[in-house]
């Protein structure tokens, strides 16, 4: 059974049609790439889905239950985390705190808790450290753990984003564009990172990238997306040599 | 190139950090022996000295009453000030940071608050005596404390969660008013409510009750600007408040049974020292501690990036919500304490001069920050003090002062900065 599936999404802004009939449907622990030229409309599936824009027709379920009319942050505590194409880091909190914060709807004190600093609210910040380190350690930014964000390099700053993003404890992690602006060598690292927390996280990936490489190495299937439509879904085999997609979007680069 | 400035390292910060070095190893508890010491020393042959260096009486505050009043006397105030605080006050801390940092390393051995509550009774105690020389320090003194409360709890608003809200003063008097009405009907014979209900002595006592009622009027107040504020995306919290202000401020001078514009007068003077000193001390605790909390620092995401925020599992409503509630809490309760300080409260007290001096409390200290809001309540305070005989014209200088703030710090002077009581307790090096 699939752990995602959104069924004939059409999203118009305005008499734009950003995104029209998309389906979707992710297995648990699947890796997914969805490519497309830019305005194609990808960043705007990660919105629908998360929430952020609510799709002016079809249906999005995860776990089979609807997720249409919830609110951004009830969609990401359910399970769906995401990152950001032009990363939304809170510019004033460290590294450390960036984590620490995604944990805040598994956080077990309320407001009192805060206000009086009870022993399970420093039981549960302790936790929440600890947890949040060992994420850091994973992403290779624990280095950085009390430096503010707006410090860091691109690199570094991308993994802090995917770190706080699997500190929500995603079923399905949405990445887009996550080697933008990085170095080579930050390319191959970022291989290495997602197939470390795939494995040791179970999580499901849905993955935008315009480097055509990547998405070929790392995803099992991808869809092709143009002008809100797509033109061309299967194995990365298939995609490559699919004669729609060499037209539409890879005829300009190369396919290596 | 680039090098030549390695070789002749510029004198002032040369001068700075050996200062700095050498005060490193003293530890709060080394400075308030200190401060006692000074506090003592004035106490005891204040009054002397004054005479010697031609001064009328003590300098209240330190001399800044005296700077336009009568410049003349400002340098011999000075001399006072460096004789009986800062002589002592260096000597003695630097001299008894070796004992001191042993004795705070002890007491790091024991649960924090134990530590943090005897060195709040040593402030205490200074403070107490310092305020003994003259009843008008002692009012100072009472309202910077009641300042500080009402800063730090807009810092929450306008710095931690980083909206603009001027509704304070509005708070701040619906507190006043919640807390004198219940004094007033429980507690005292009055032309307004008539007989006490309860007996007067018991008063005091209830004096907590009073300032939480204060508190929850505020922070209902704060609920009716919440809901239109934060239900539509956009500024509108600047205009609602600053709305909502106003609207207070006229109700209440519409209400023939609190005194309308005339004012409410006559409550028990419940805000002692004792009391404002612990009111303030509960409120940084409290606020100190929400927002070092995980839930607390939801406020500084919503700030910082209410899309990431939401995509993080952040419940951006609620927090703004809880935030501007809990602001408005505090805001109250130093409206309560203010009205039993002051005992006579009038609607035209709370309107847009109190805003402007809260503002630049906030601004100026720094935002995001304990530390900025108290140093921001006690340095606006005192320039307002000094400024008094400019009458009006005060409000030319505050604001020039704060564009110049906002120009060379936009953050204001300590912003940004953690408040760790711990550490502030604990032992240095
Ligand atoms: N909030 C919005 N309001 C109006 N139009 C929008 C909005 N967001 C996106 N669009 C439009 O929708 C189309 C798809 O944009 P989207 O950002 O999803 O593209 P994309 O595939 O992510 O492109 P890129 O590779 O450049 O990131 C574009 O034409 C864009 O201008
Ligand atoms: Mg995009």
């Amino acid at each position: 059974m699939s752990l995602l599936q959104v069924e004939d999404m059409t999203h118009f802004f305005g008499g734009l049609r950003a995104v029209s009939g998309y389906r979707l449907s992710i297995a648990a622990g699947e890796i997914r790439g969805l490519i497309g030229p830019n305005g194609a409309g990808k960043t705007t599936i990660f919105n629908l889905i998360t929430g952020i824009h609510t799709p002016t027709k079809g249906s999005i379920r995860l776990e089979n239950r609807s997720l249409i009319g919830l609110r951004p942050h009830q969609i990401a505590a359910r399970g769906l985390g995401r990152t950001f194409q032009n990363m939304l880091l809170w510019r004033h909190m460290t590294v450390l705190e960036h984590v620490k914060l995604a944990h805040y709807a598994q956080l077990k004190y309320g407001l009192a808790g805060a206000f009086f600093g009870t022993r399970l609210c420093r039981a549960e910040e302790e936790r929440v450290e600890e947890n949040a380190h060992r994420l850091l350690e994973t992403f290779d930014v624990a280095r950085f753990a009390h430096q503010n964000v707006t410090q860091l390099p691109y690199g570094v700053q991308r993994r802090v984003e995917m770190a706080r993003a699997m500190a929500t404890r995603p079923k399905i992690l949405f990445l887009d564009e996550p080697t933008a602006g990085m170095t080579p060598e930050e390319l191959v690292q970022m291989i290495g990172i997602i197939r470390q927390i795939h494995s040791e996280f179970k999580v499901a990936i849905l993955l935008i990238e315009h480097r055509l490489k990547f998405v070929m190495e790392l995803c099992q299937r991808i869809q092709t997306l143009v002008f809100g439509e797509v033109i061309a879904e299967g194995t990365p085999e298939e995609i490559k040599n699919n004669p729609q997609v060499i037209e539409a979007y890879l005829g300009k680069e190369e396919v290596a | 190139m680039g090098g030549s400035d390695l070789n002749q390292p510029m004198l002032k910060p040369v001068l700075i950090k050996r200062l700095r070095d050498f005060f490193a190893p003293v530890p709060a508890l080394a400075w308030l022996a200190g401060i006692l010491c000074a506090v003592l020393i004035e106490y005891q042959w204040g009054d002397a000295l004054a005479v010697a260096l031609y001064l009328p009486k003590v300098p209240p505050l330190f001399g800044a009453t005296l700077v336009l009043k009568q410049p003349l006397l400002f340098p011999w105030a000075m001399l006072f000030v460096c004789l009986v605080y800062g002589v002592p006050i260096v000597l003695i801390g630097r001299l008894t940071a070796g004992p001191a940092n042993r004795a705070a390393a002890a007491l790091g051995r024991m649960p924090v608050w134990v530590s943090v509550l005897l060195h709040l009774l040593l402030l205490y105690i200074a403070l107490h005596i310092w305020t003994e020389t003259s009843d008008y320090r002692l009012q100072v003194a009472k309202l910077i404390m009641i300042a500080v409360m009402l800063t730090l709890s807009l810092n929450v608003i306008n710095g931690y969660m980083g909206e603009f809200s001027c509704s304070h003063p509005g708070f701040m008097a619906l507190g006043a008013y919640m807390a004198s009405v219940f004094s007033l009907l429980l507690f005292k014979a009055d032309r307004v409510f008539g007989a006490p209900v309860l007996p007067e002595a018991w008063g005091p006592y209830f004096f907590p009750l009073a300032l939480a009622a204060g508190g929850m009027a505020a922070a209902l107040g704060a609920l009716v600007v919440a809901i239109p504020s934060f239900r539509t995306r956009g500024d509108y919290l600047a205009i609602i408040s600053l709305a909502f202000m106003f609207i207070v401020k006229s109700a209440i001078e519409n209400i023939d049974a609190i005194g309308g514009p005339r004012g409410l007068g006559g409550q028990p003077h419940w805000s002692t020292l004792p009391a404002v000193f612990a009111g303030m001390s509960l409120c940084i605790w409290i606020i100190n501690n929400f927002v070092r909390s995980t839930l607390g620092k939801a406020l500084n995401a919503v700030r910082d990036n209410e899309t990431a925020a939401e995509a993080m599992t952040v419940n951006t409503r609620r927090t703004k919500m809880v935030a501007f509630l809990f602001g408005a809490f505090w805001a109250g309760v130093a409206g309560g304490f203010y009205a039993h300080e002051v005992r006579h409260v009038t609607p035209g007290g709370f309107g847009i001069q109190n805003l402007a001096e809260v503002l630049a409390m906030v601004y100026f200290g720094g935002l995001n920050s304990v530390v900025g809001s108290i140093v921001g309540a006690v340095s606006i305070s005192f320039l307002s003090e000094i400024l008094k005989p400019l009458l009006l014209y005060k409000w030319i200088v505050i604001p020039l002062i704060l564009i110049l703030v906002m120009i060379f710090r936009p953050t204001g002077l300590i912003a940004f900065r953690d408040f760790d009581p711990r550490r502030i307790v604990g032992p240095r090096r």
